[in-house]
């Protein structure tokens, strides 16, 4: 039995050190698509139309958390909306 | 002798380098802090910052800086005999290589995971940091250039690992795919894949109808084709323009999509590869039939040219890119930085280490070494179908048919080499696009446009050195160019370490010594090629190609020689460092 937890963790610490780099990269595509989604949610604020504005409106609270790493990431140093001041 | 004496040697300095060196510089040198809070912690953002146990991070480390070029290097090298590569390789390793990725990795966590290159502009200025991407530019065109002759060259001498190879790109896109979506593990998928592509490896290697060897479809070596090429000139045309192509698509699409997927594969690969030949040593036990100095090497001087045709495997600047890319981004305790840094480079030392021990077990005696690798020319164009040779006949024992052997063997190569000219081709196009915006040329920074560039100017330097077979077989005789480009990105980076630990008041020989070293070597290969072979002095035969692109990477070479001497002999106070430090 301790030959195959041994085996097993092995195995895990094998497949963890050739996922580290994969993982990095989907969390980027997943990021990227987020911060996408959330300039899509703030486009009324930014002067674009947004039909679903009622409804993005709700999101807010969860967008205000992300909203400082977004605009760094977006090369804004400082938060480029007088409503929230994150910085 | 039995080559395993070779195998112990290098493992016991290795053992020693890490146990003793890596220490003394960790403690005395680098003074690294348990309680230094690093930026995978300070900036924790769950994609690019993220603290990773330390032997996962050395796991992935080593294999992003192991590939194909530790290969390749050494077995050229081998042609002034096994024991000026053996020390290069295993002296180069403890003392620059290990230093040098260490150190980089130290900088880059101390300076919030920044790369070399930012730090270059921090640490010296923005002159620092355009000299920095010139060289990259120029290195990564060699690799393009290199890898390109490296792959065509393998498809037309072991024509049965084509179809393997060409396996792997909708087997690693079906991966990518597969766990993006359903967020699964990539092991077992990946392992299926292996099975398929050393499957139809066994396949290929037994029904040459299955081997594309598009010399014998152009009709033979010797045929006339369209354009009047022969026929090994025109299966290297081809070869080259569809890696070309297949580099625009591969490097134009999401990492995700083909990269990451097949450099998993890769790592499989690598164990694999590395595996099969150290068990094979061993239970075959060969002896070393090439000779420790070769007498009849007189065409070149193994000083200095050794020391830049092995790059990779001593000491590779490539390694400060990864070391300060990513490694550092990601390092959990500051004192990790040893291990993952000094170690990773020691895994490539034991891979440039069995690339020796197979070319020189290969032949049967000191006559047939000394026939193969009868001038510089000749190991440069035959050297990496050495070691696939030699790779299988280790192979051969653990019971594996030698000509099995030398197609996954070959697989292993091409795999390694394609993953290397994709990232590089995408990594020239950063570069060029990072350029236009810095000179404000707009249309260099758009993504194929600089694509573009990248593809057809590599594709133009690996097509244009006359070779013994005609057009396109020349591509070897870049690989000097290759490694001396190599090592100028690795002064740099031990200048950095150098100013950076200078201003910090530490000793700081241990870096300064490896740089001095390199820049010597680099200089002195430079002035005597550009010089002596390549501009024509003394009856030998002008090459132009070379002469220009010795010429640029000699003044690259000067020019870091004069920054580093300015700022070393700087007594100024530092404003520019990090108050944690």
């Amino acid at each position: 039995m301790k030959g195959i937890e041994a085996l097993k963790r092995m195995l895990q610490l094998y497949d963890e050190i050739l996922s580290v780099n994969h993982r990095t990269e989907i969390a980027r595509e997943l990021r990227n698509e987020d911060d996408l989604f959330l300039l899509l949610c703030l486009s009324e604020t930014l002067g674009l139309p947004n039909p679903a504005f009622y409804y993005t409106l709700e999101l807010y609270p969860y967008m205000l958390e992300k909203f400082h790493d977004w605009h760094l990431r977006m090369g804004m140093e400082k938060s480029p909306l007088t409503g929230i001041r994150c910085c | 002798m039995s080559a395993i004496w070779l195998a112990v040697f290098g493992t016991i300095v290795f053992i020693l380098g890490y146990r003793y060196y890596s220490k003394f510089v960790a403690e005395k040198i680098y003074r690294l802090d348990p309680n230094f809070v690093t930026p995978a912690h300070e900036f924790n953002d769950g994609v690019d910052f993220v603290p990773t146990k330390k032997h996962v991070l050395w796991g992935h480390h080593f294999t992003s800086v192991a590939g194909a070029a530790p290969i390749v290097g050494p077995a050229i090298a081998v042609y002034w005999g096994w024991g000026p590569a053996l020390l290069w390789v295993v002296l180069g390793t403890v003392f620059a290589a290990g230093v040098h990725d260490f150190g980089t990795l130290v900088l880059s966590v101390r300076n919030k995971g920044q790369s070399v290159g930012t730090l270059a502009d921090k640490l010296i200025g923005k002159k620092a940091k355009l000299l920095f991407l010139f060289i990259i530019l120029i290195l990564v065109l060699m690799v393009n250039a290199v890898f390109a002759w490296v792959i065509s060259n393998l498809f037309i001498k072991f024509p049965a690992s084509v179809i393997p190879v060409f396996i792997e790109i909708p087997l690693a896109i079906w991966i990518g795919y597969a766990v993006y979506r359903k967020k699964g593990s990539m092991l077992l998928p990946s392992i299926v894949s292996l099975i398929i592509m050393y499957g139809s490896a066994v396949l290929t290697s037994k029904i040459p109808a299955l081997q594309i060897d598009l010399v014998s479809y152009f009709g033979g070596a010797e045929a006339t084709t369209l354009f009047g090429l022969s026929g090994v000139s025109m299966a290297f045309f081809v070869w080259i323009v569809i890696l070309m192509v297949y580099c625009y698509f591969a490097s134009t699409l999401p990492v995700w999509k083909l990269l990451q997927p097949r450099d998993y594969i890769n790592s499989h690969q690598l164990v694999i590869g590395l595996g099969i030949m150290y068990l094979g040593l061993v239970f075959l036990n060969p002896d070393v039939t090439a000779p420790m100095m070769n007498p009849d090497a007189t065409d070149k001087s193994w000083l200095p040219l050794m020391f830049i045709t092995i790059a990779c495997g001593a000491i590779s600047g490539f390694h400060g890119l990864v070391s300060s890319g990513t490694s550092s981004k990601q390092l959990d305790k500051e004192t990790d930085a040893r291990f993952v840094g000094y170690f990773g480079a020691v895994g490539e030392g034991f891979l440039a280490l069995i690339s020796i021990i197979a070319c020189v077990t290969l032949f049967a005696n000191a006559g047939d070494f000394k026939a193969a690798y009868s001038s510089f020319a000749a190991a440069n164009s035959g050297g990496l179908g050495n070691f696939i040779s030699g790779g299988a006949q280790l192979a051969t024992g653990i019971g594996i048919p030698a000509d099995i052997a030398a197609t996954i063997i070959a697989i292993i190569v091409v795999s390694f080499a394609a993953t290397t000219l994709d990232s590089s081709v995408r990594l020239m196009r950063y570069i060029i696009a990072e350029l236009g915006a810095e000179y404000k040329l707009p249309t260099l920074q758009k993504a194929h446009i600089a694509t573009t560039v990248a593809v057809v100017t590599s594709a133009a330097l690996v097509l244009l050195p006359k070779g013994p077979n005609g057009f396109g077989s020349g591509g070897y005789v870049l690989w000097p160019l290759f490694g001396t480009s190599n090592q100028l990105l690795a002064a740099i980076s031990l200048m950095l370490i150098s100013v950076w630990l200078k201003r910090l008041g530490r000793n700081y020989l241990v870096t300064l010594i490896p740089m001095l070293f390199l820049l010597v070597m680099t200089v002195w290969a430079m002035v005597q090629q550009v010089i002596f072979d390549w501009a024509g002095v003394g009856g030998t035969d002008t090459n132009l190609l070379l002469f220009i692109l010795g010429s640029i990477i000699l003044i690259f070479a000067v020019w870091i020689v004069l920054i580093a001497f300015k700022e070393l002999s700087n007594k100024d106070t530092p404003h520019n460092i990090d108050s944690k430090m």
